[in-house]
């Protein structure tokens, strides 16, 4: 029975909320990977863009509200993300006409598109605050719970609860679908065939009559919409600050790279590699502990390696072991 | 020579954007500009050695500042006797309680680390070496934190309203100009040994990485800084205007000028600080003029330029980075603590990479990347704008807003977030130096 019970919180508190995290995670280091692979560069704007994405499914969540229509159950931004990944594709292909194309043509060293990424950086954020102010805003609506900590406990008749939160579940399952979608897209069309040439190589794939600037176009119109999709499910599940979302570029980056930048896959098990390790290291085990040890083998403390607040650094070591032993990431991806 | 008139043409239209502040609108604001701008051309200066210079791609610069600014709190704030010795009195034994306890525990992680090291240089790759290393952080963590953890706990504990921390050494502040500096070189040494051989996106995340993590330090070793509770009161570097209001030659002097006698006492404050960062500033454009000037300023822009092609000519590319990593990383700290030493107090809180990272960079790239001078400029351009970018804000989207009537709500919204328009006119003026003048104002001869 004391298993069962140490492994309902571990469940509850690690498994479950890493999980979510970490599909979170996993979008938005997907769009880090295609960008990266496809127009090679560091796109530093990816977390504002996605900042911004989220604040009009935010405005059109609003505004379904104030119409009165409702998704049933299920949050009602589900029903407005259309509406941000329609505004994020237009506003990224805007960015790519204005600032990006240029530098492609005269074909600028990385760095300079980096910089150009930073101006990018600034103007999404200041347009985000000037829609939303920099607090913060809770949108989800909608049944909260699938299943209580209390009815849980009334089922099982275990002595601790296990919380199944509707935004985790949808996290996960949108995540899921995004990801094969994806994944049925570069492997079996004839545009995610063409995406991949250009990214394997440019001057091979642009003889053979790939059309460059319908590469660039489809991918920034993917990364737009996994921005959204992530920065969407990430504010329904904990909540939307315009800081938050521009401070989660390090752990997106951090699971490109330890995936193996270039890689889709890699993203995406980097994204639940650093989601888990976050998690696990900053979690007080205490609890899972004080069912499996006897009272008295107990340490005092909370079995904590880490406080919470230190979450960057756990991200940050991971991100340095990898560098040093394996710098091409999990799957292989290209070496900088 | 022509250059040359230019430069002094648009520096003086800088410094007359400056006095037409201080005579329309105020000259404490004026001189509050001056000051943060003099400051921030010291810091544009580092990011200028490590990207103009050796094309290192820096975004952890708030770190490096954050740390030069703790150097401002160690040296200069009165020591706290009781925290030293916190817990002594306790249960605590004396290796364990105040700073002997945050010291030993200290030691014993860093040796774990360093035992990591080496028996990973020492031993054979394979289990057996994953096992011994996985041991030796294993039991050094717990170590550490056994005699790390009651220790710091204690000296929160001791009288957390005001202090709650080990305080400083009690040092004059200017000392702690060169001590940031030090610091900041130290944790750039550090930095630099794991992530310089890295390629410049790498380098970019590591160092981002880097400065969050000491903000988070900061933030949250609060037996060290107070954390969130801030550390206020840092002793002056020069009077405060309240002694100086007292002072004959003030009223004097406020009294020839027209001003009165706390506007001119803030002002004198000012002034003082001004002539003082000056001096910091004058001394470091001096210095890396001579340094881009001499063989080693050629040098290190020929790595730049072809690192293939120096590494070649027999240069140390990978030495040559480091240095001039730490060499910007210590005049961002030195700035830090300059900054600190201004405000008269640390908030950890304030500490936003948009501001003290991406808005330097900024600067460079307006003022012009490899020119000293174009790097002061750019600071000081980019720092006036930053200010005045709030009334101008306000003042447009008050006109854009006009034909909504005053009471429409999105002309009240927009108004209220008004400030955030400063955050699109940087990213503006970056995009477009980049695309129309990449090489700045002040462009690299």
């Amino acid at each position: 029975m004391d298993i069962l019970n140490a492994l309902v919180v571990l469940t509850n508190f690690v498994l479950i909320p890493g999980l979510a995290y970490g599909s979170q995670i996993a979008l938005g280091a997907l769009g880090i990977t295609l960008i990266y692979s496809i127009l090679r560069f560091a796109h530093f704007a990816h977390g504002d863009v996605m900042a911004f994405g989220t604040a009009f499914v935010i405005l059109g969540t609003w505004g379904l509200q104030a119409a009165g229509i409702s998704f049933g159950p299920l949050p009602t931004a589900l029903l407005a993300l259309p509406l941000g990944i329609a505004v994020i594709i237009l506003y990224l292909l805007l960015a790519d006409r204005l600032v990006y194309r240029f530098y492609r043509r005269v074909k600028a060293k990385p760095m300079i598109f980096v910089m150009a990424s930073l101006g990018v950086m600034f103007v999404t954020n200041g347009l985000t605050r000037l829609l939303m102010g920099p607090g913060e805003r809770r949108f989800d609506d909608g049944q909260r719970f699938l299943v209580s900590a209390r009815e849980f406990r009334e089922w099982t008749g275990l002595a601790e609860g296990l919380a199944l939160r509707s935004s985790q579940v949808i996290t996960v399952v949108v995540a899921l679908i995004a990801m094969g979608v994806l994944f049925w897209f570069l492997n079996r069309t004839k545009s995610g065939k063409s995406m991949r040439a250009y990214s394997d190589n440019e001057d091979l794939a642009l003889l053979s009559g790939i059309n460059p600037d319908r590469v660039v176009w489809i991918t920034w119109a993917i990364a737009g919409t996994l921005m959204v999709l992530a920065g969407t499910l990430y504010g329904l599940d904990k909540s939307f600050r315009p800081f938050t979302y521009f401070m989660l570029l390090l752990p997106f980056f951090a699971a490109a790279i330890v995936g193996g930048l270039g890689s889709p896959v890699g993203a995406i098990v980097g994204g639940y590699v650093v989601a888990f390790a976050e998690m696990g290291i900053t979690y007080a085990w205490r609890r899972v502990f004080s069912h499996l040890l006897p009272a008295d083998w107990m340490p005092a403390g909370l079995m904590q390696a880490l406080p919470v607040d230190y979450k960057f650094a756990v991200t940050f070591g991971i991100l340095v072991v990898v560098l040093i032993f394996r710098p091409t990431g999990i799957f292989r991806g290209k070496t900088l | 020579m022509s250059i040359n008139i230019r430069n002094i043409a648009l520096f003086s239209a800088m410094g007359l954007a400056l006095v037409m502040t201080g005579m329309f609108q105020s000259w404490p604001l004026a001189l509050t500009i001056l000051n943060m701008a003099l400051i921030s051309a010291v810091m544009a200066l580092g990011v200028n050695m490590q990207w103009g210079y050796a094309g290192i791609f820096n975004v952890g610069i708030m770190g490096f500042t954050a740390i030069g600014g703790l150097a401002a709190v160690l040296i200069a704030m009165p020591p706290v006797g009781d925290a030293w010795a916190a817990g002594m009195a306790g249960s605590l034994e004396p290796w364990r309680a105040g700073i002997a306890g945050v010291v030993l525990g200290l030691m014993i992680g860093v040796a774990a680390i360093l035992g990591a090291i080496t028996i990973y240089q020492r031993m054979a790759p394979g289990k057996m070496r994953g096992l011994a290393i996985t041991m030796v952080l294993f039991v050094g963590y717990l170590l550490a934190s056994f005699v790390y953890g009651p220790a710091t706990t204690a000296i929160t504990r001791v009288n957390p309203a005001t202090e709650g921390f080990l305080g400083g050494l009690g040092l004059p502040v200017i000392l702690s100009w060169p001590v940031g500096a030090l610091m900041a070189a130290g944790l750039a040494f550090v930095v630099g040994r794991v992530a310089l051989g890295l390629r410049s996106d790498y380098l970019a995340i590591a160092t981002l990485g880097i400065s969050e993590i000491v903000i988070a330090v900061l933030k949250f070793e609060s037996w060290l800084t107070r954390g969130v509770n801030n550390v206020s009161g840092i002793p002056r570097a020069v009077p405060r205007p309240v002694e100086l209001q007292t002072r004959d030659w003030v009223q004097a002097l406020a009294e020839q000028v027209g001003m009165g006698h706390a506007e001119m006492a803030r002002v004198v404050e000012l002034v003082s600080y001004a002539i003082l960062f000056s001096i910091v500033l004058g001394l470091l454009i001096w210095l890396s003029e001579k340094a881009l000037n001499s063989p080693w300023g050629r040098m290190m822009r020929a790595i730049r330029d072809n690192e293939t092609a120096a590494r070649a000519m027999g240069k140390d590319v990978s030495r040559r980075h480091l240095m001039v990593f730490i060499l910007g990383s210590a005049t961002c700290g030195l700035a830090g603590a300059m900054m600190v030493t201004l405000d008269g107090q640390l908030t950890p809180g304030s500490y936003e990479p948009l501001r003290f990272t991406f808005l330097m960079w900024v600067m460079v790239i307006v003022g012009g990347s490899g020119n000293n001078w174009g790097a002061v400029l750019g600071a000081f351009v980019i720092w006036f704008l930053w200010v005045q970018a709030e009334p101008l804000g306000r003042w447009l989207m008050d006109v854009l807003t006009s034909g909504l009537g005053a009471d429409s709500g999105l002309r009240q919204h927009l108004m209220t977030q008004a400030a955030h328009t400063r955050l699109i006119m940087m990213g503006a003026a970056l995009l477009l130096m980049l695309r129309f003048a990449p090489r700045g104002l002040i462009p690299e001869r």
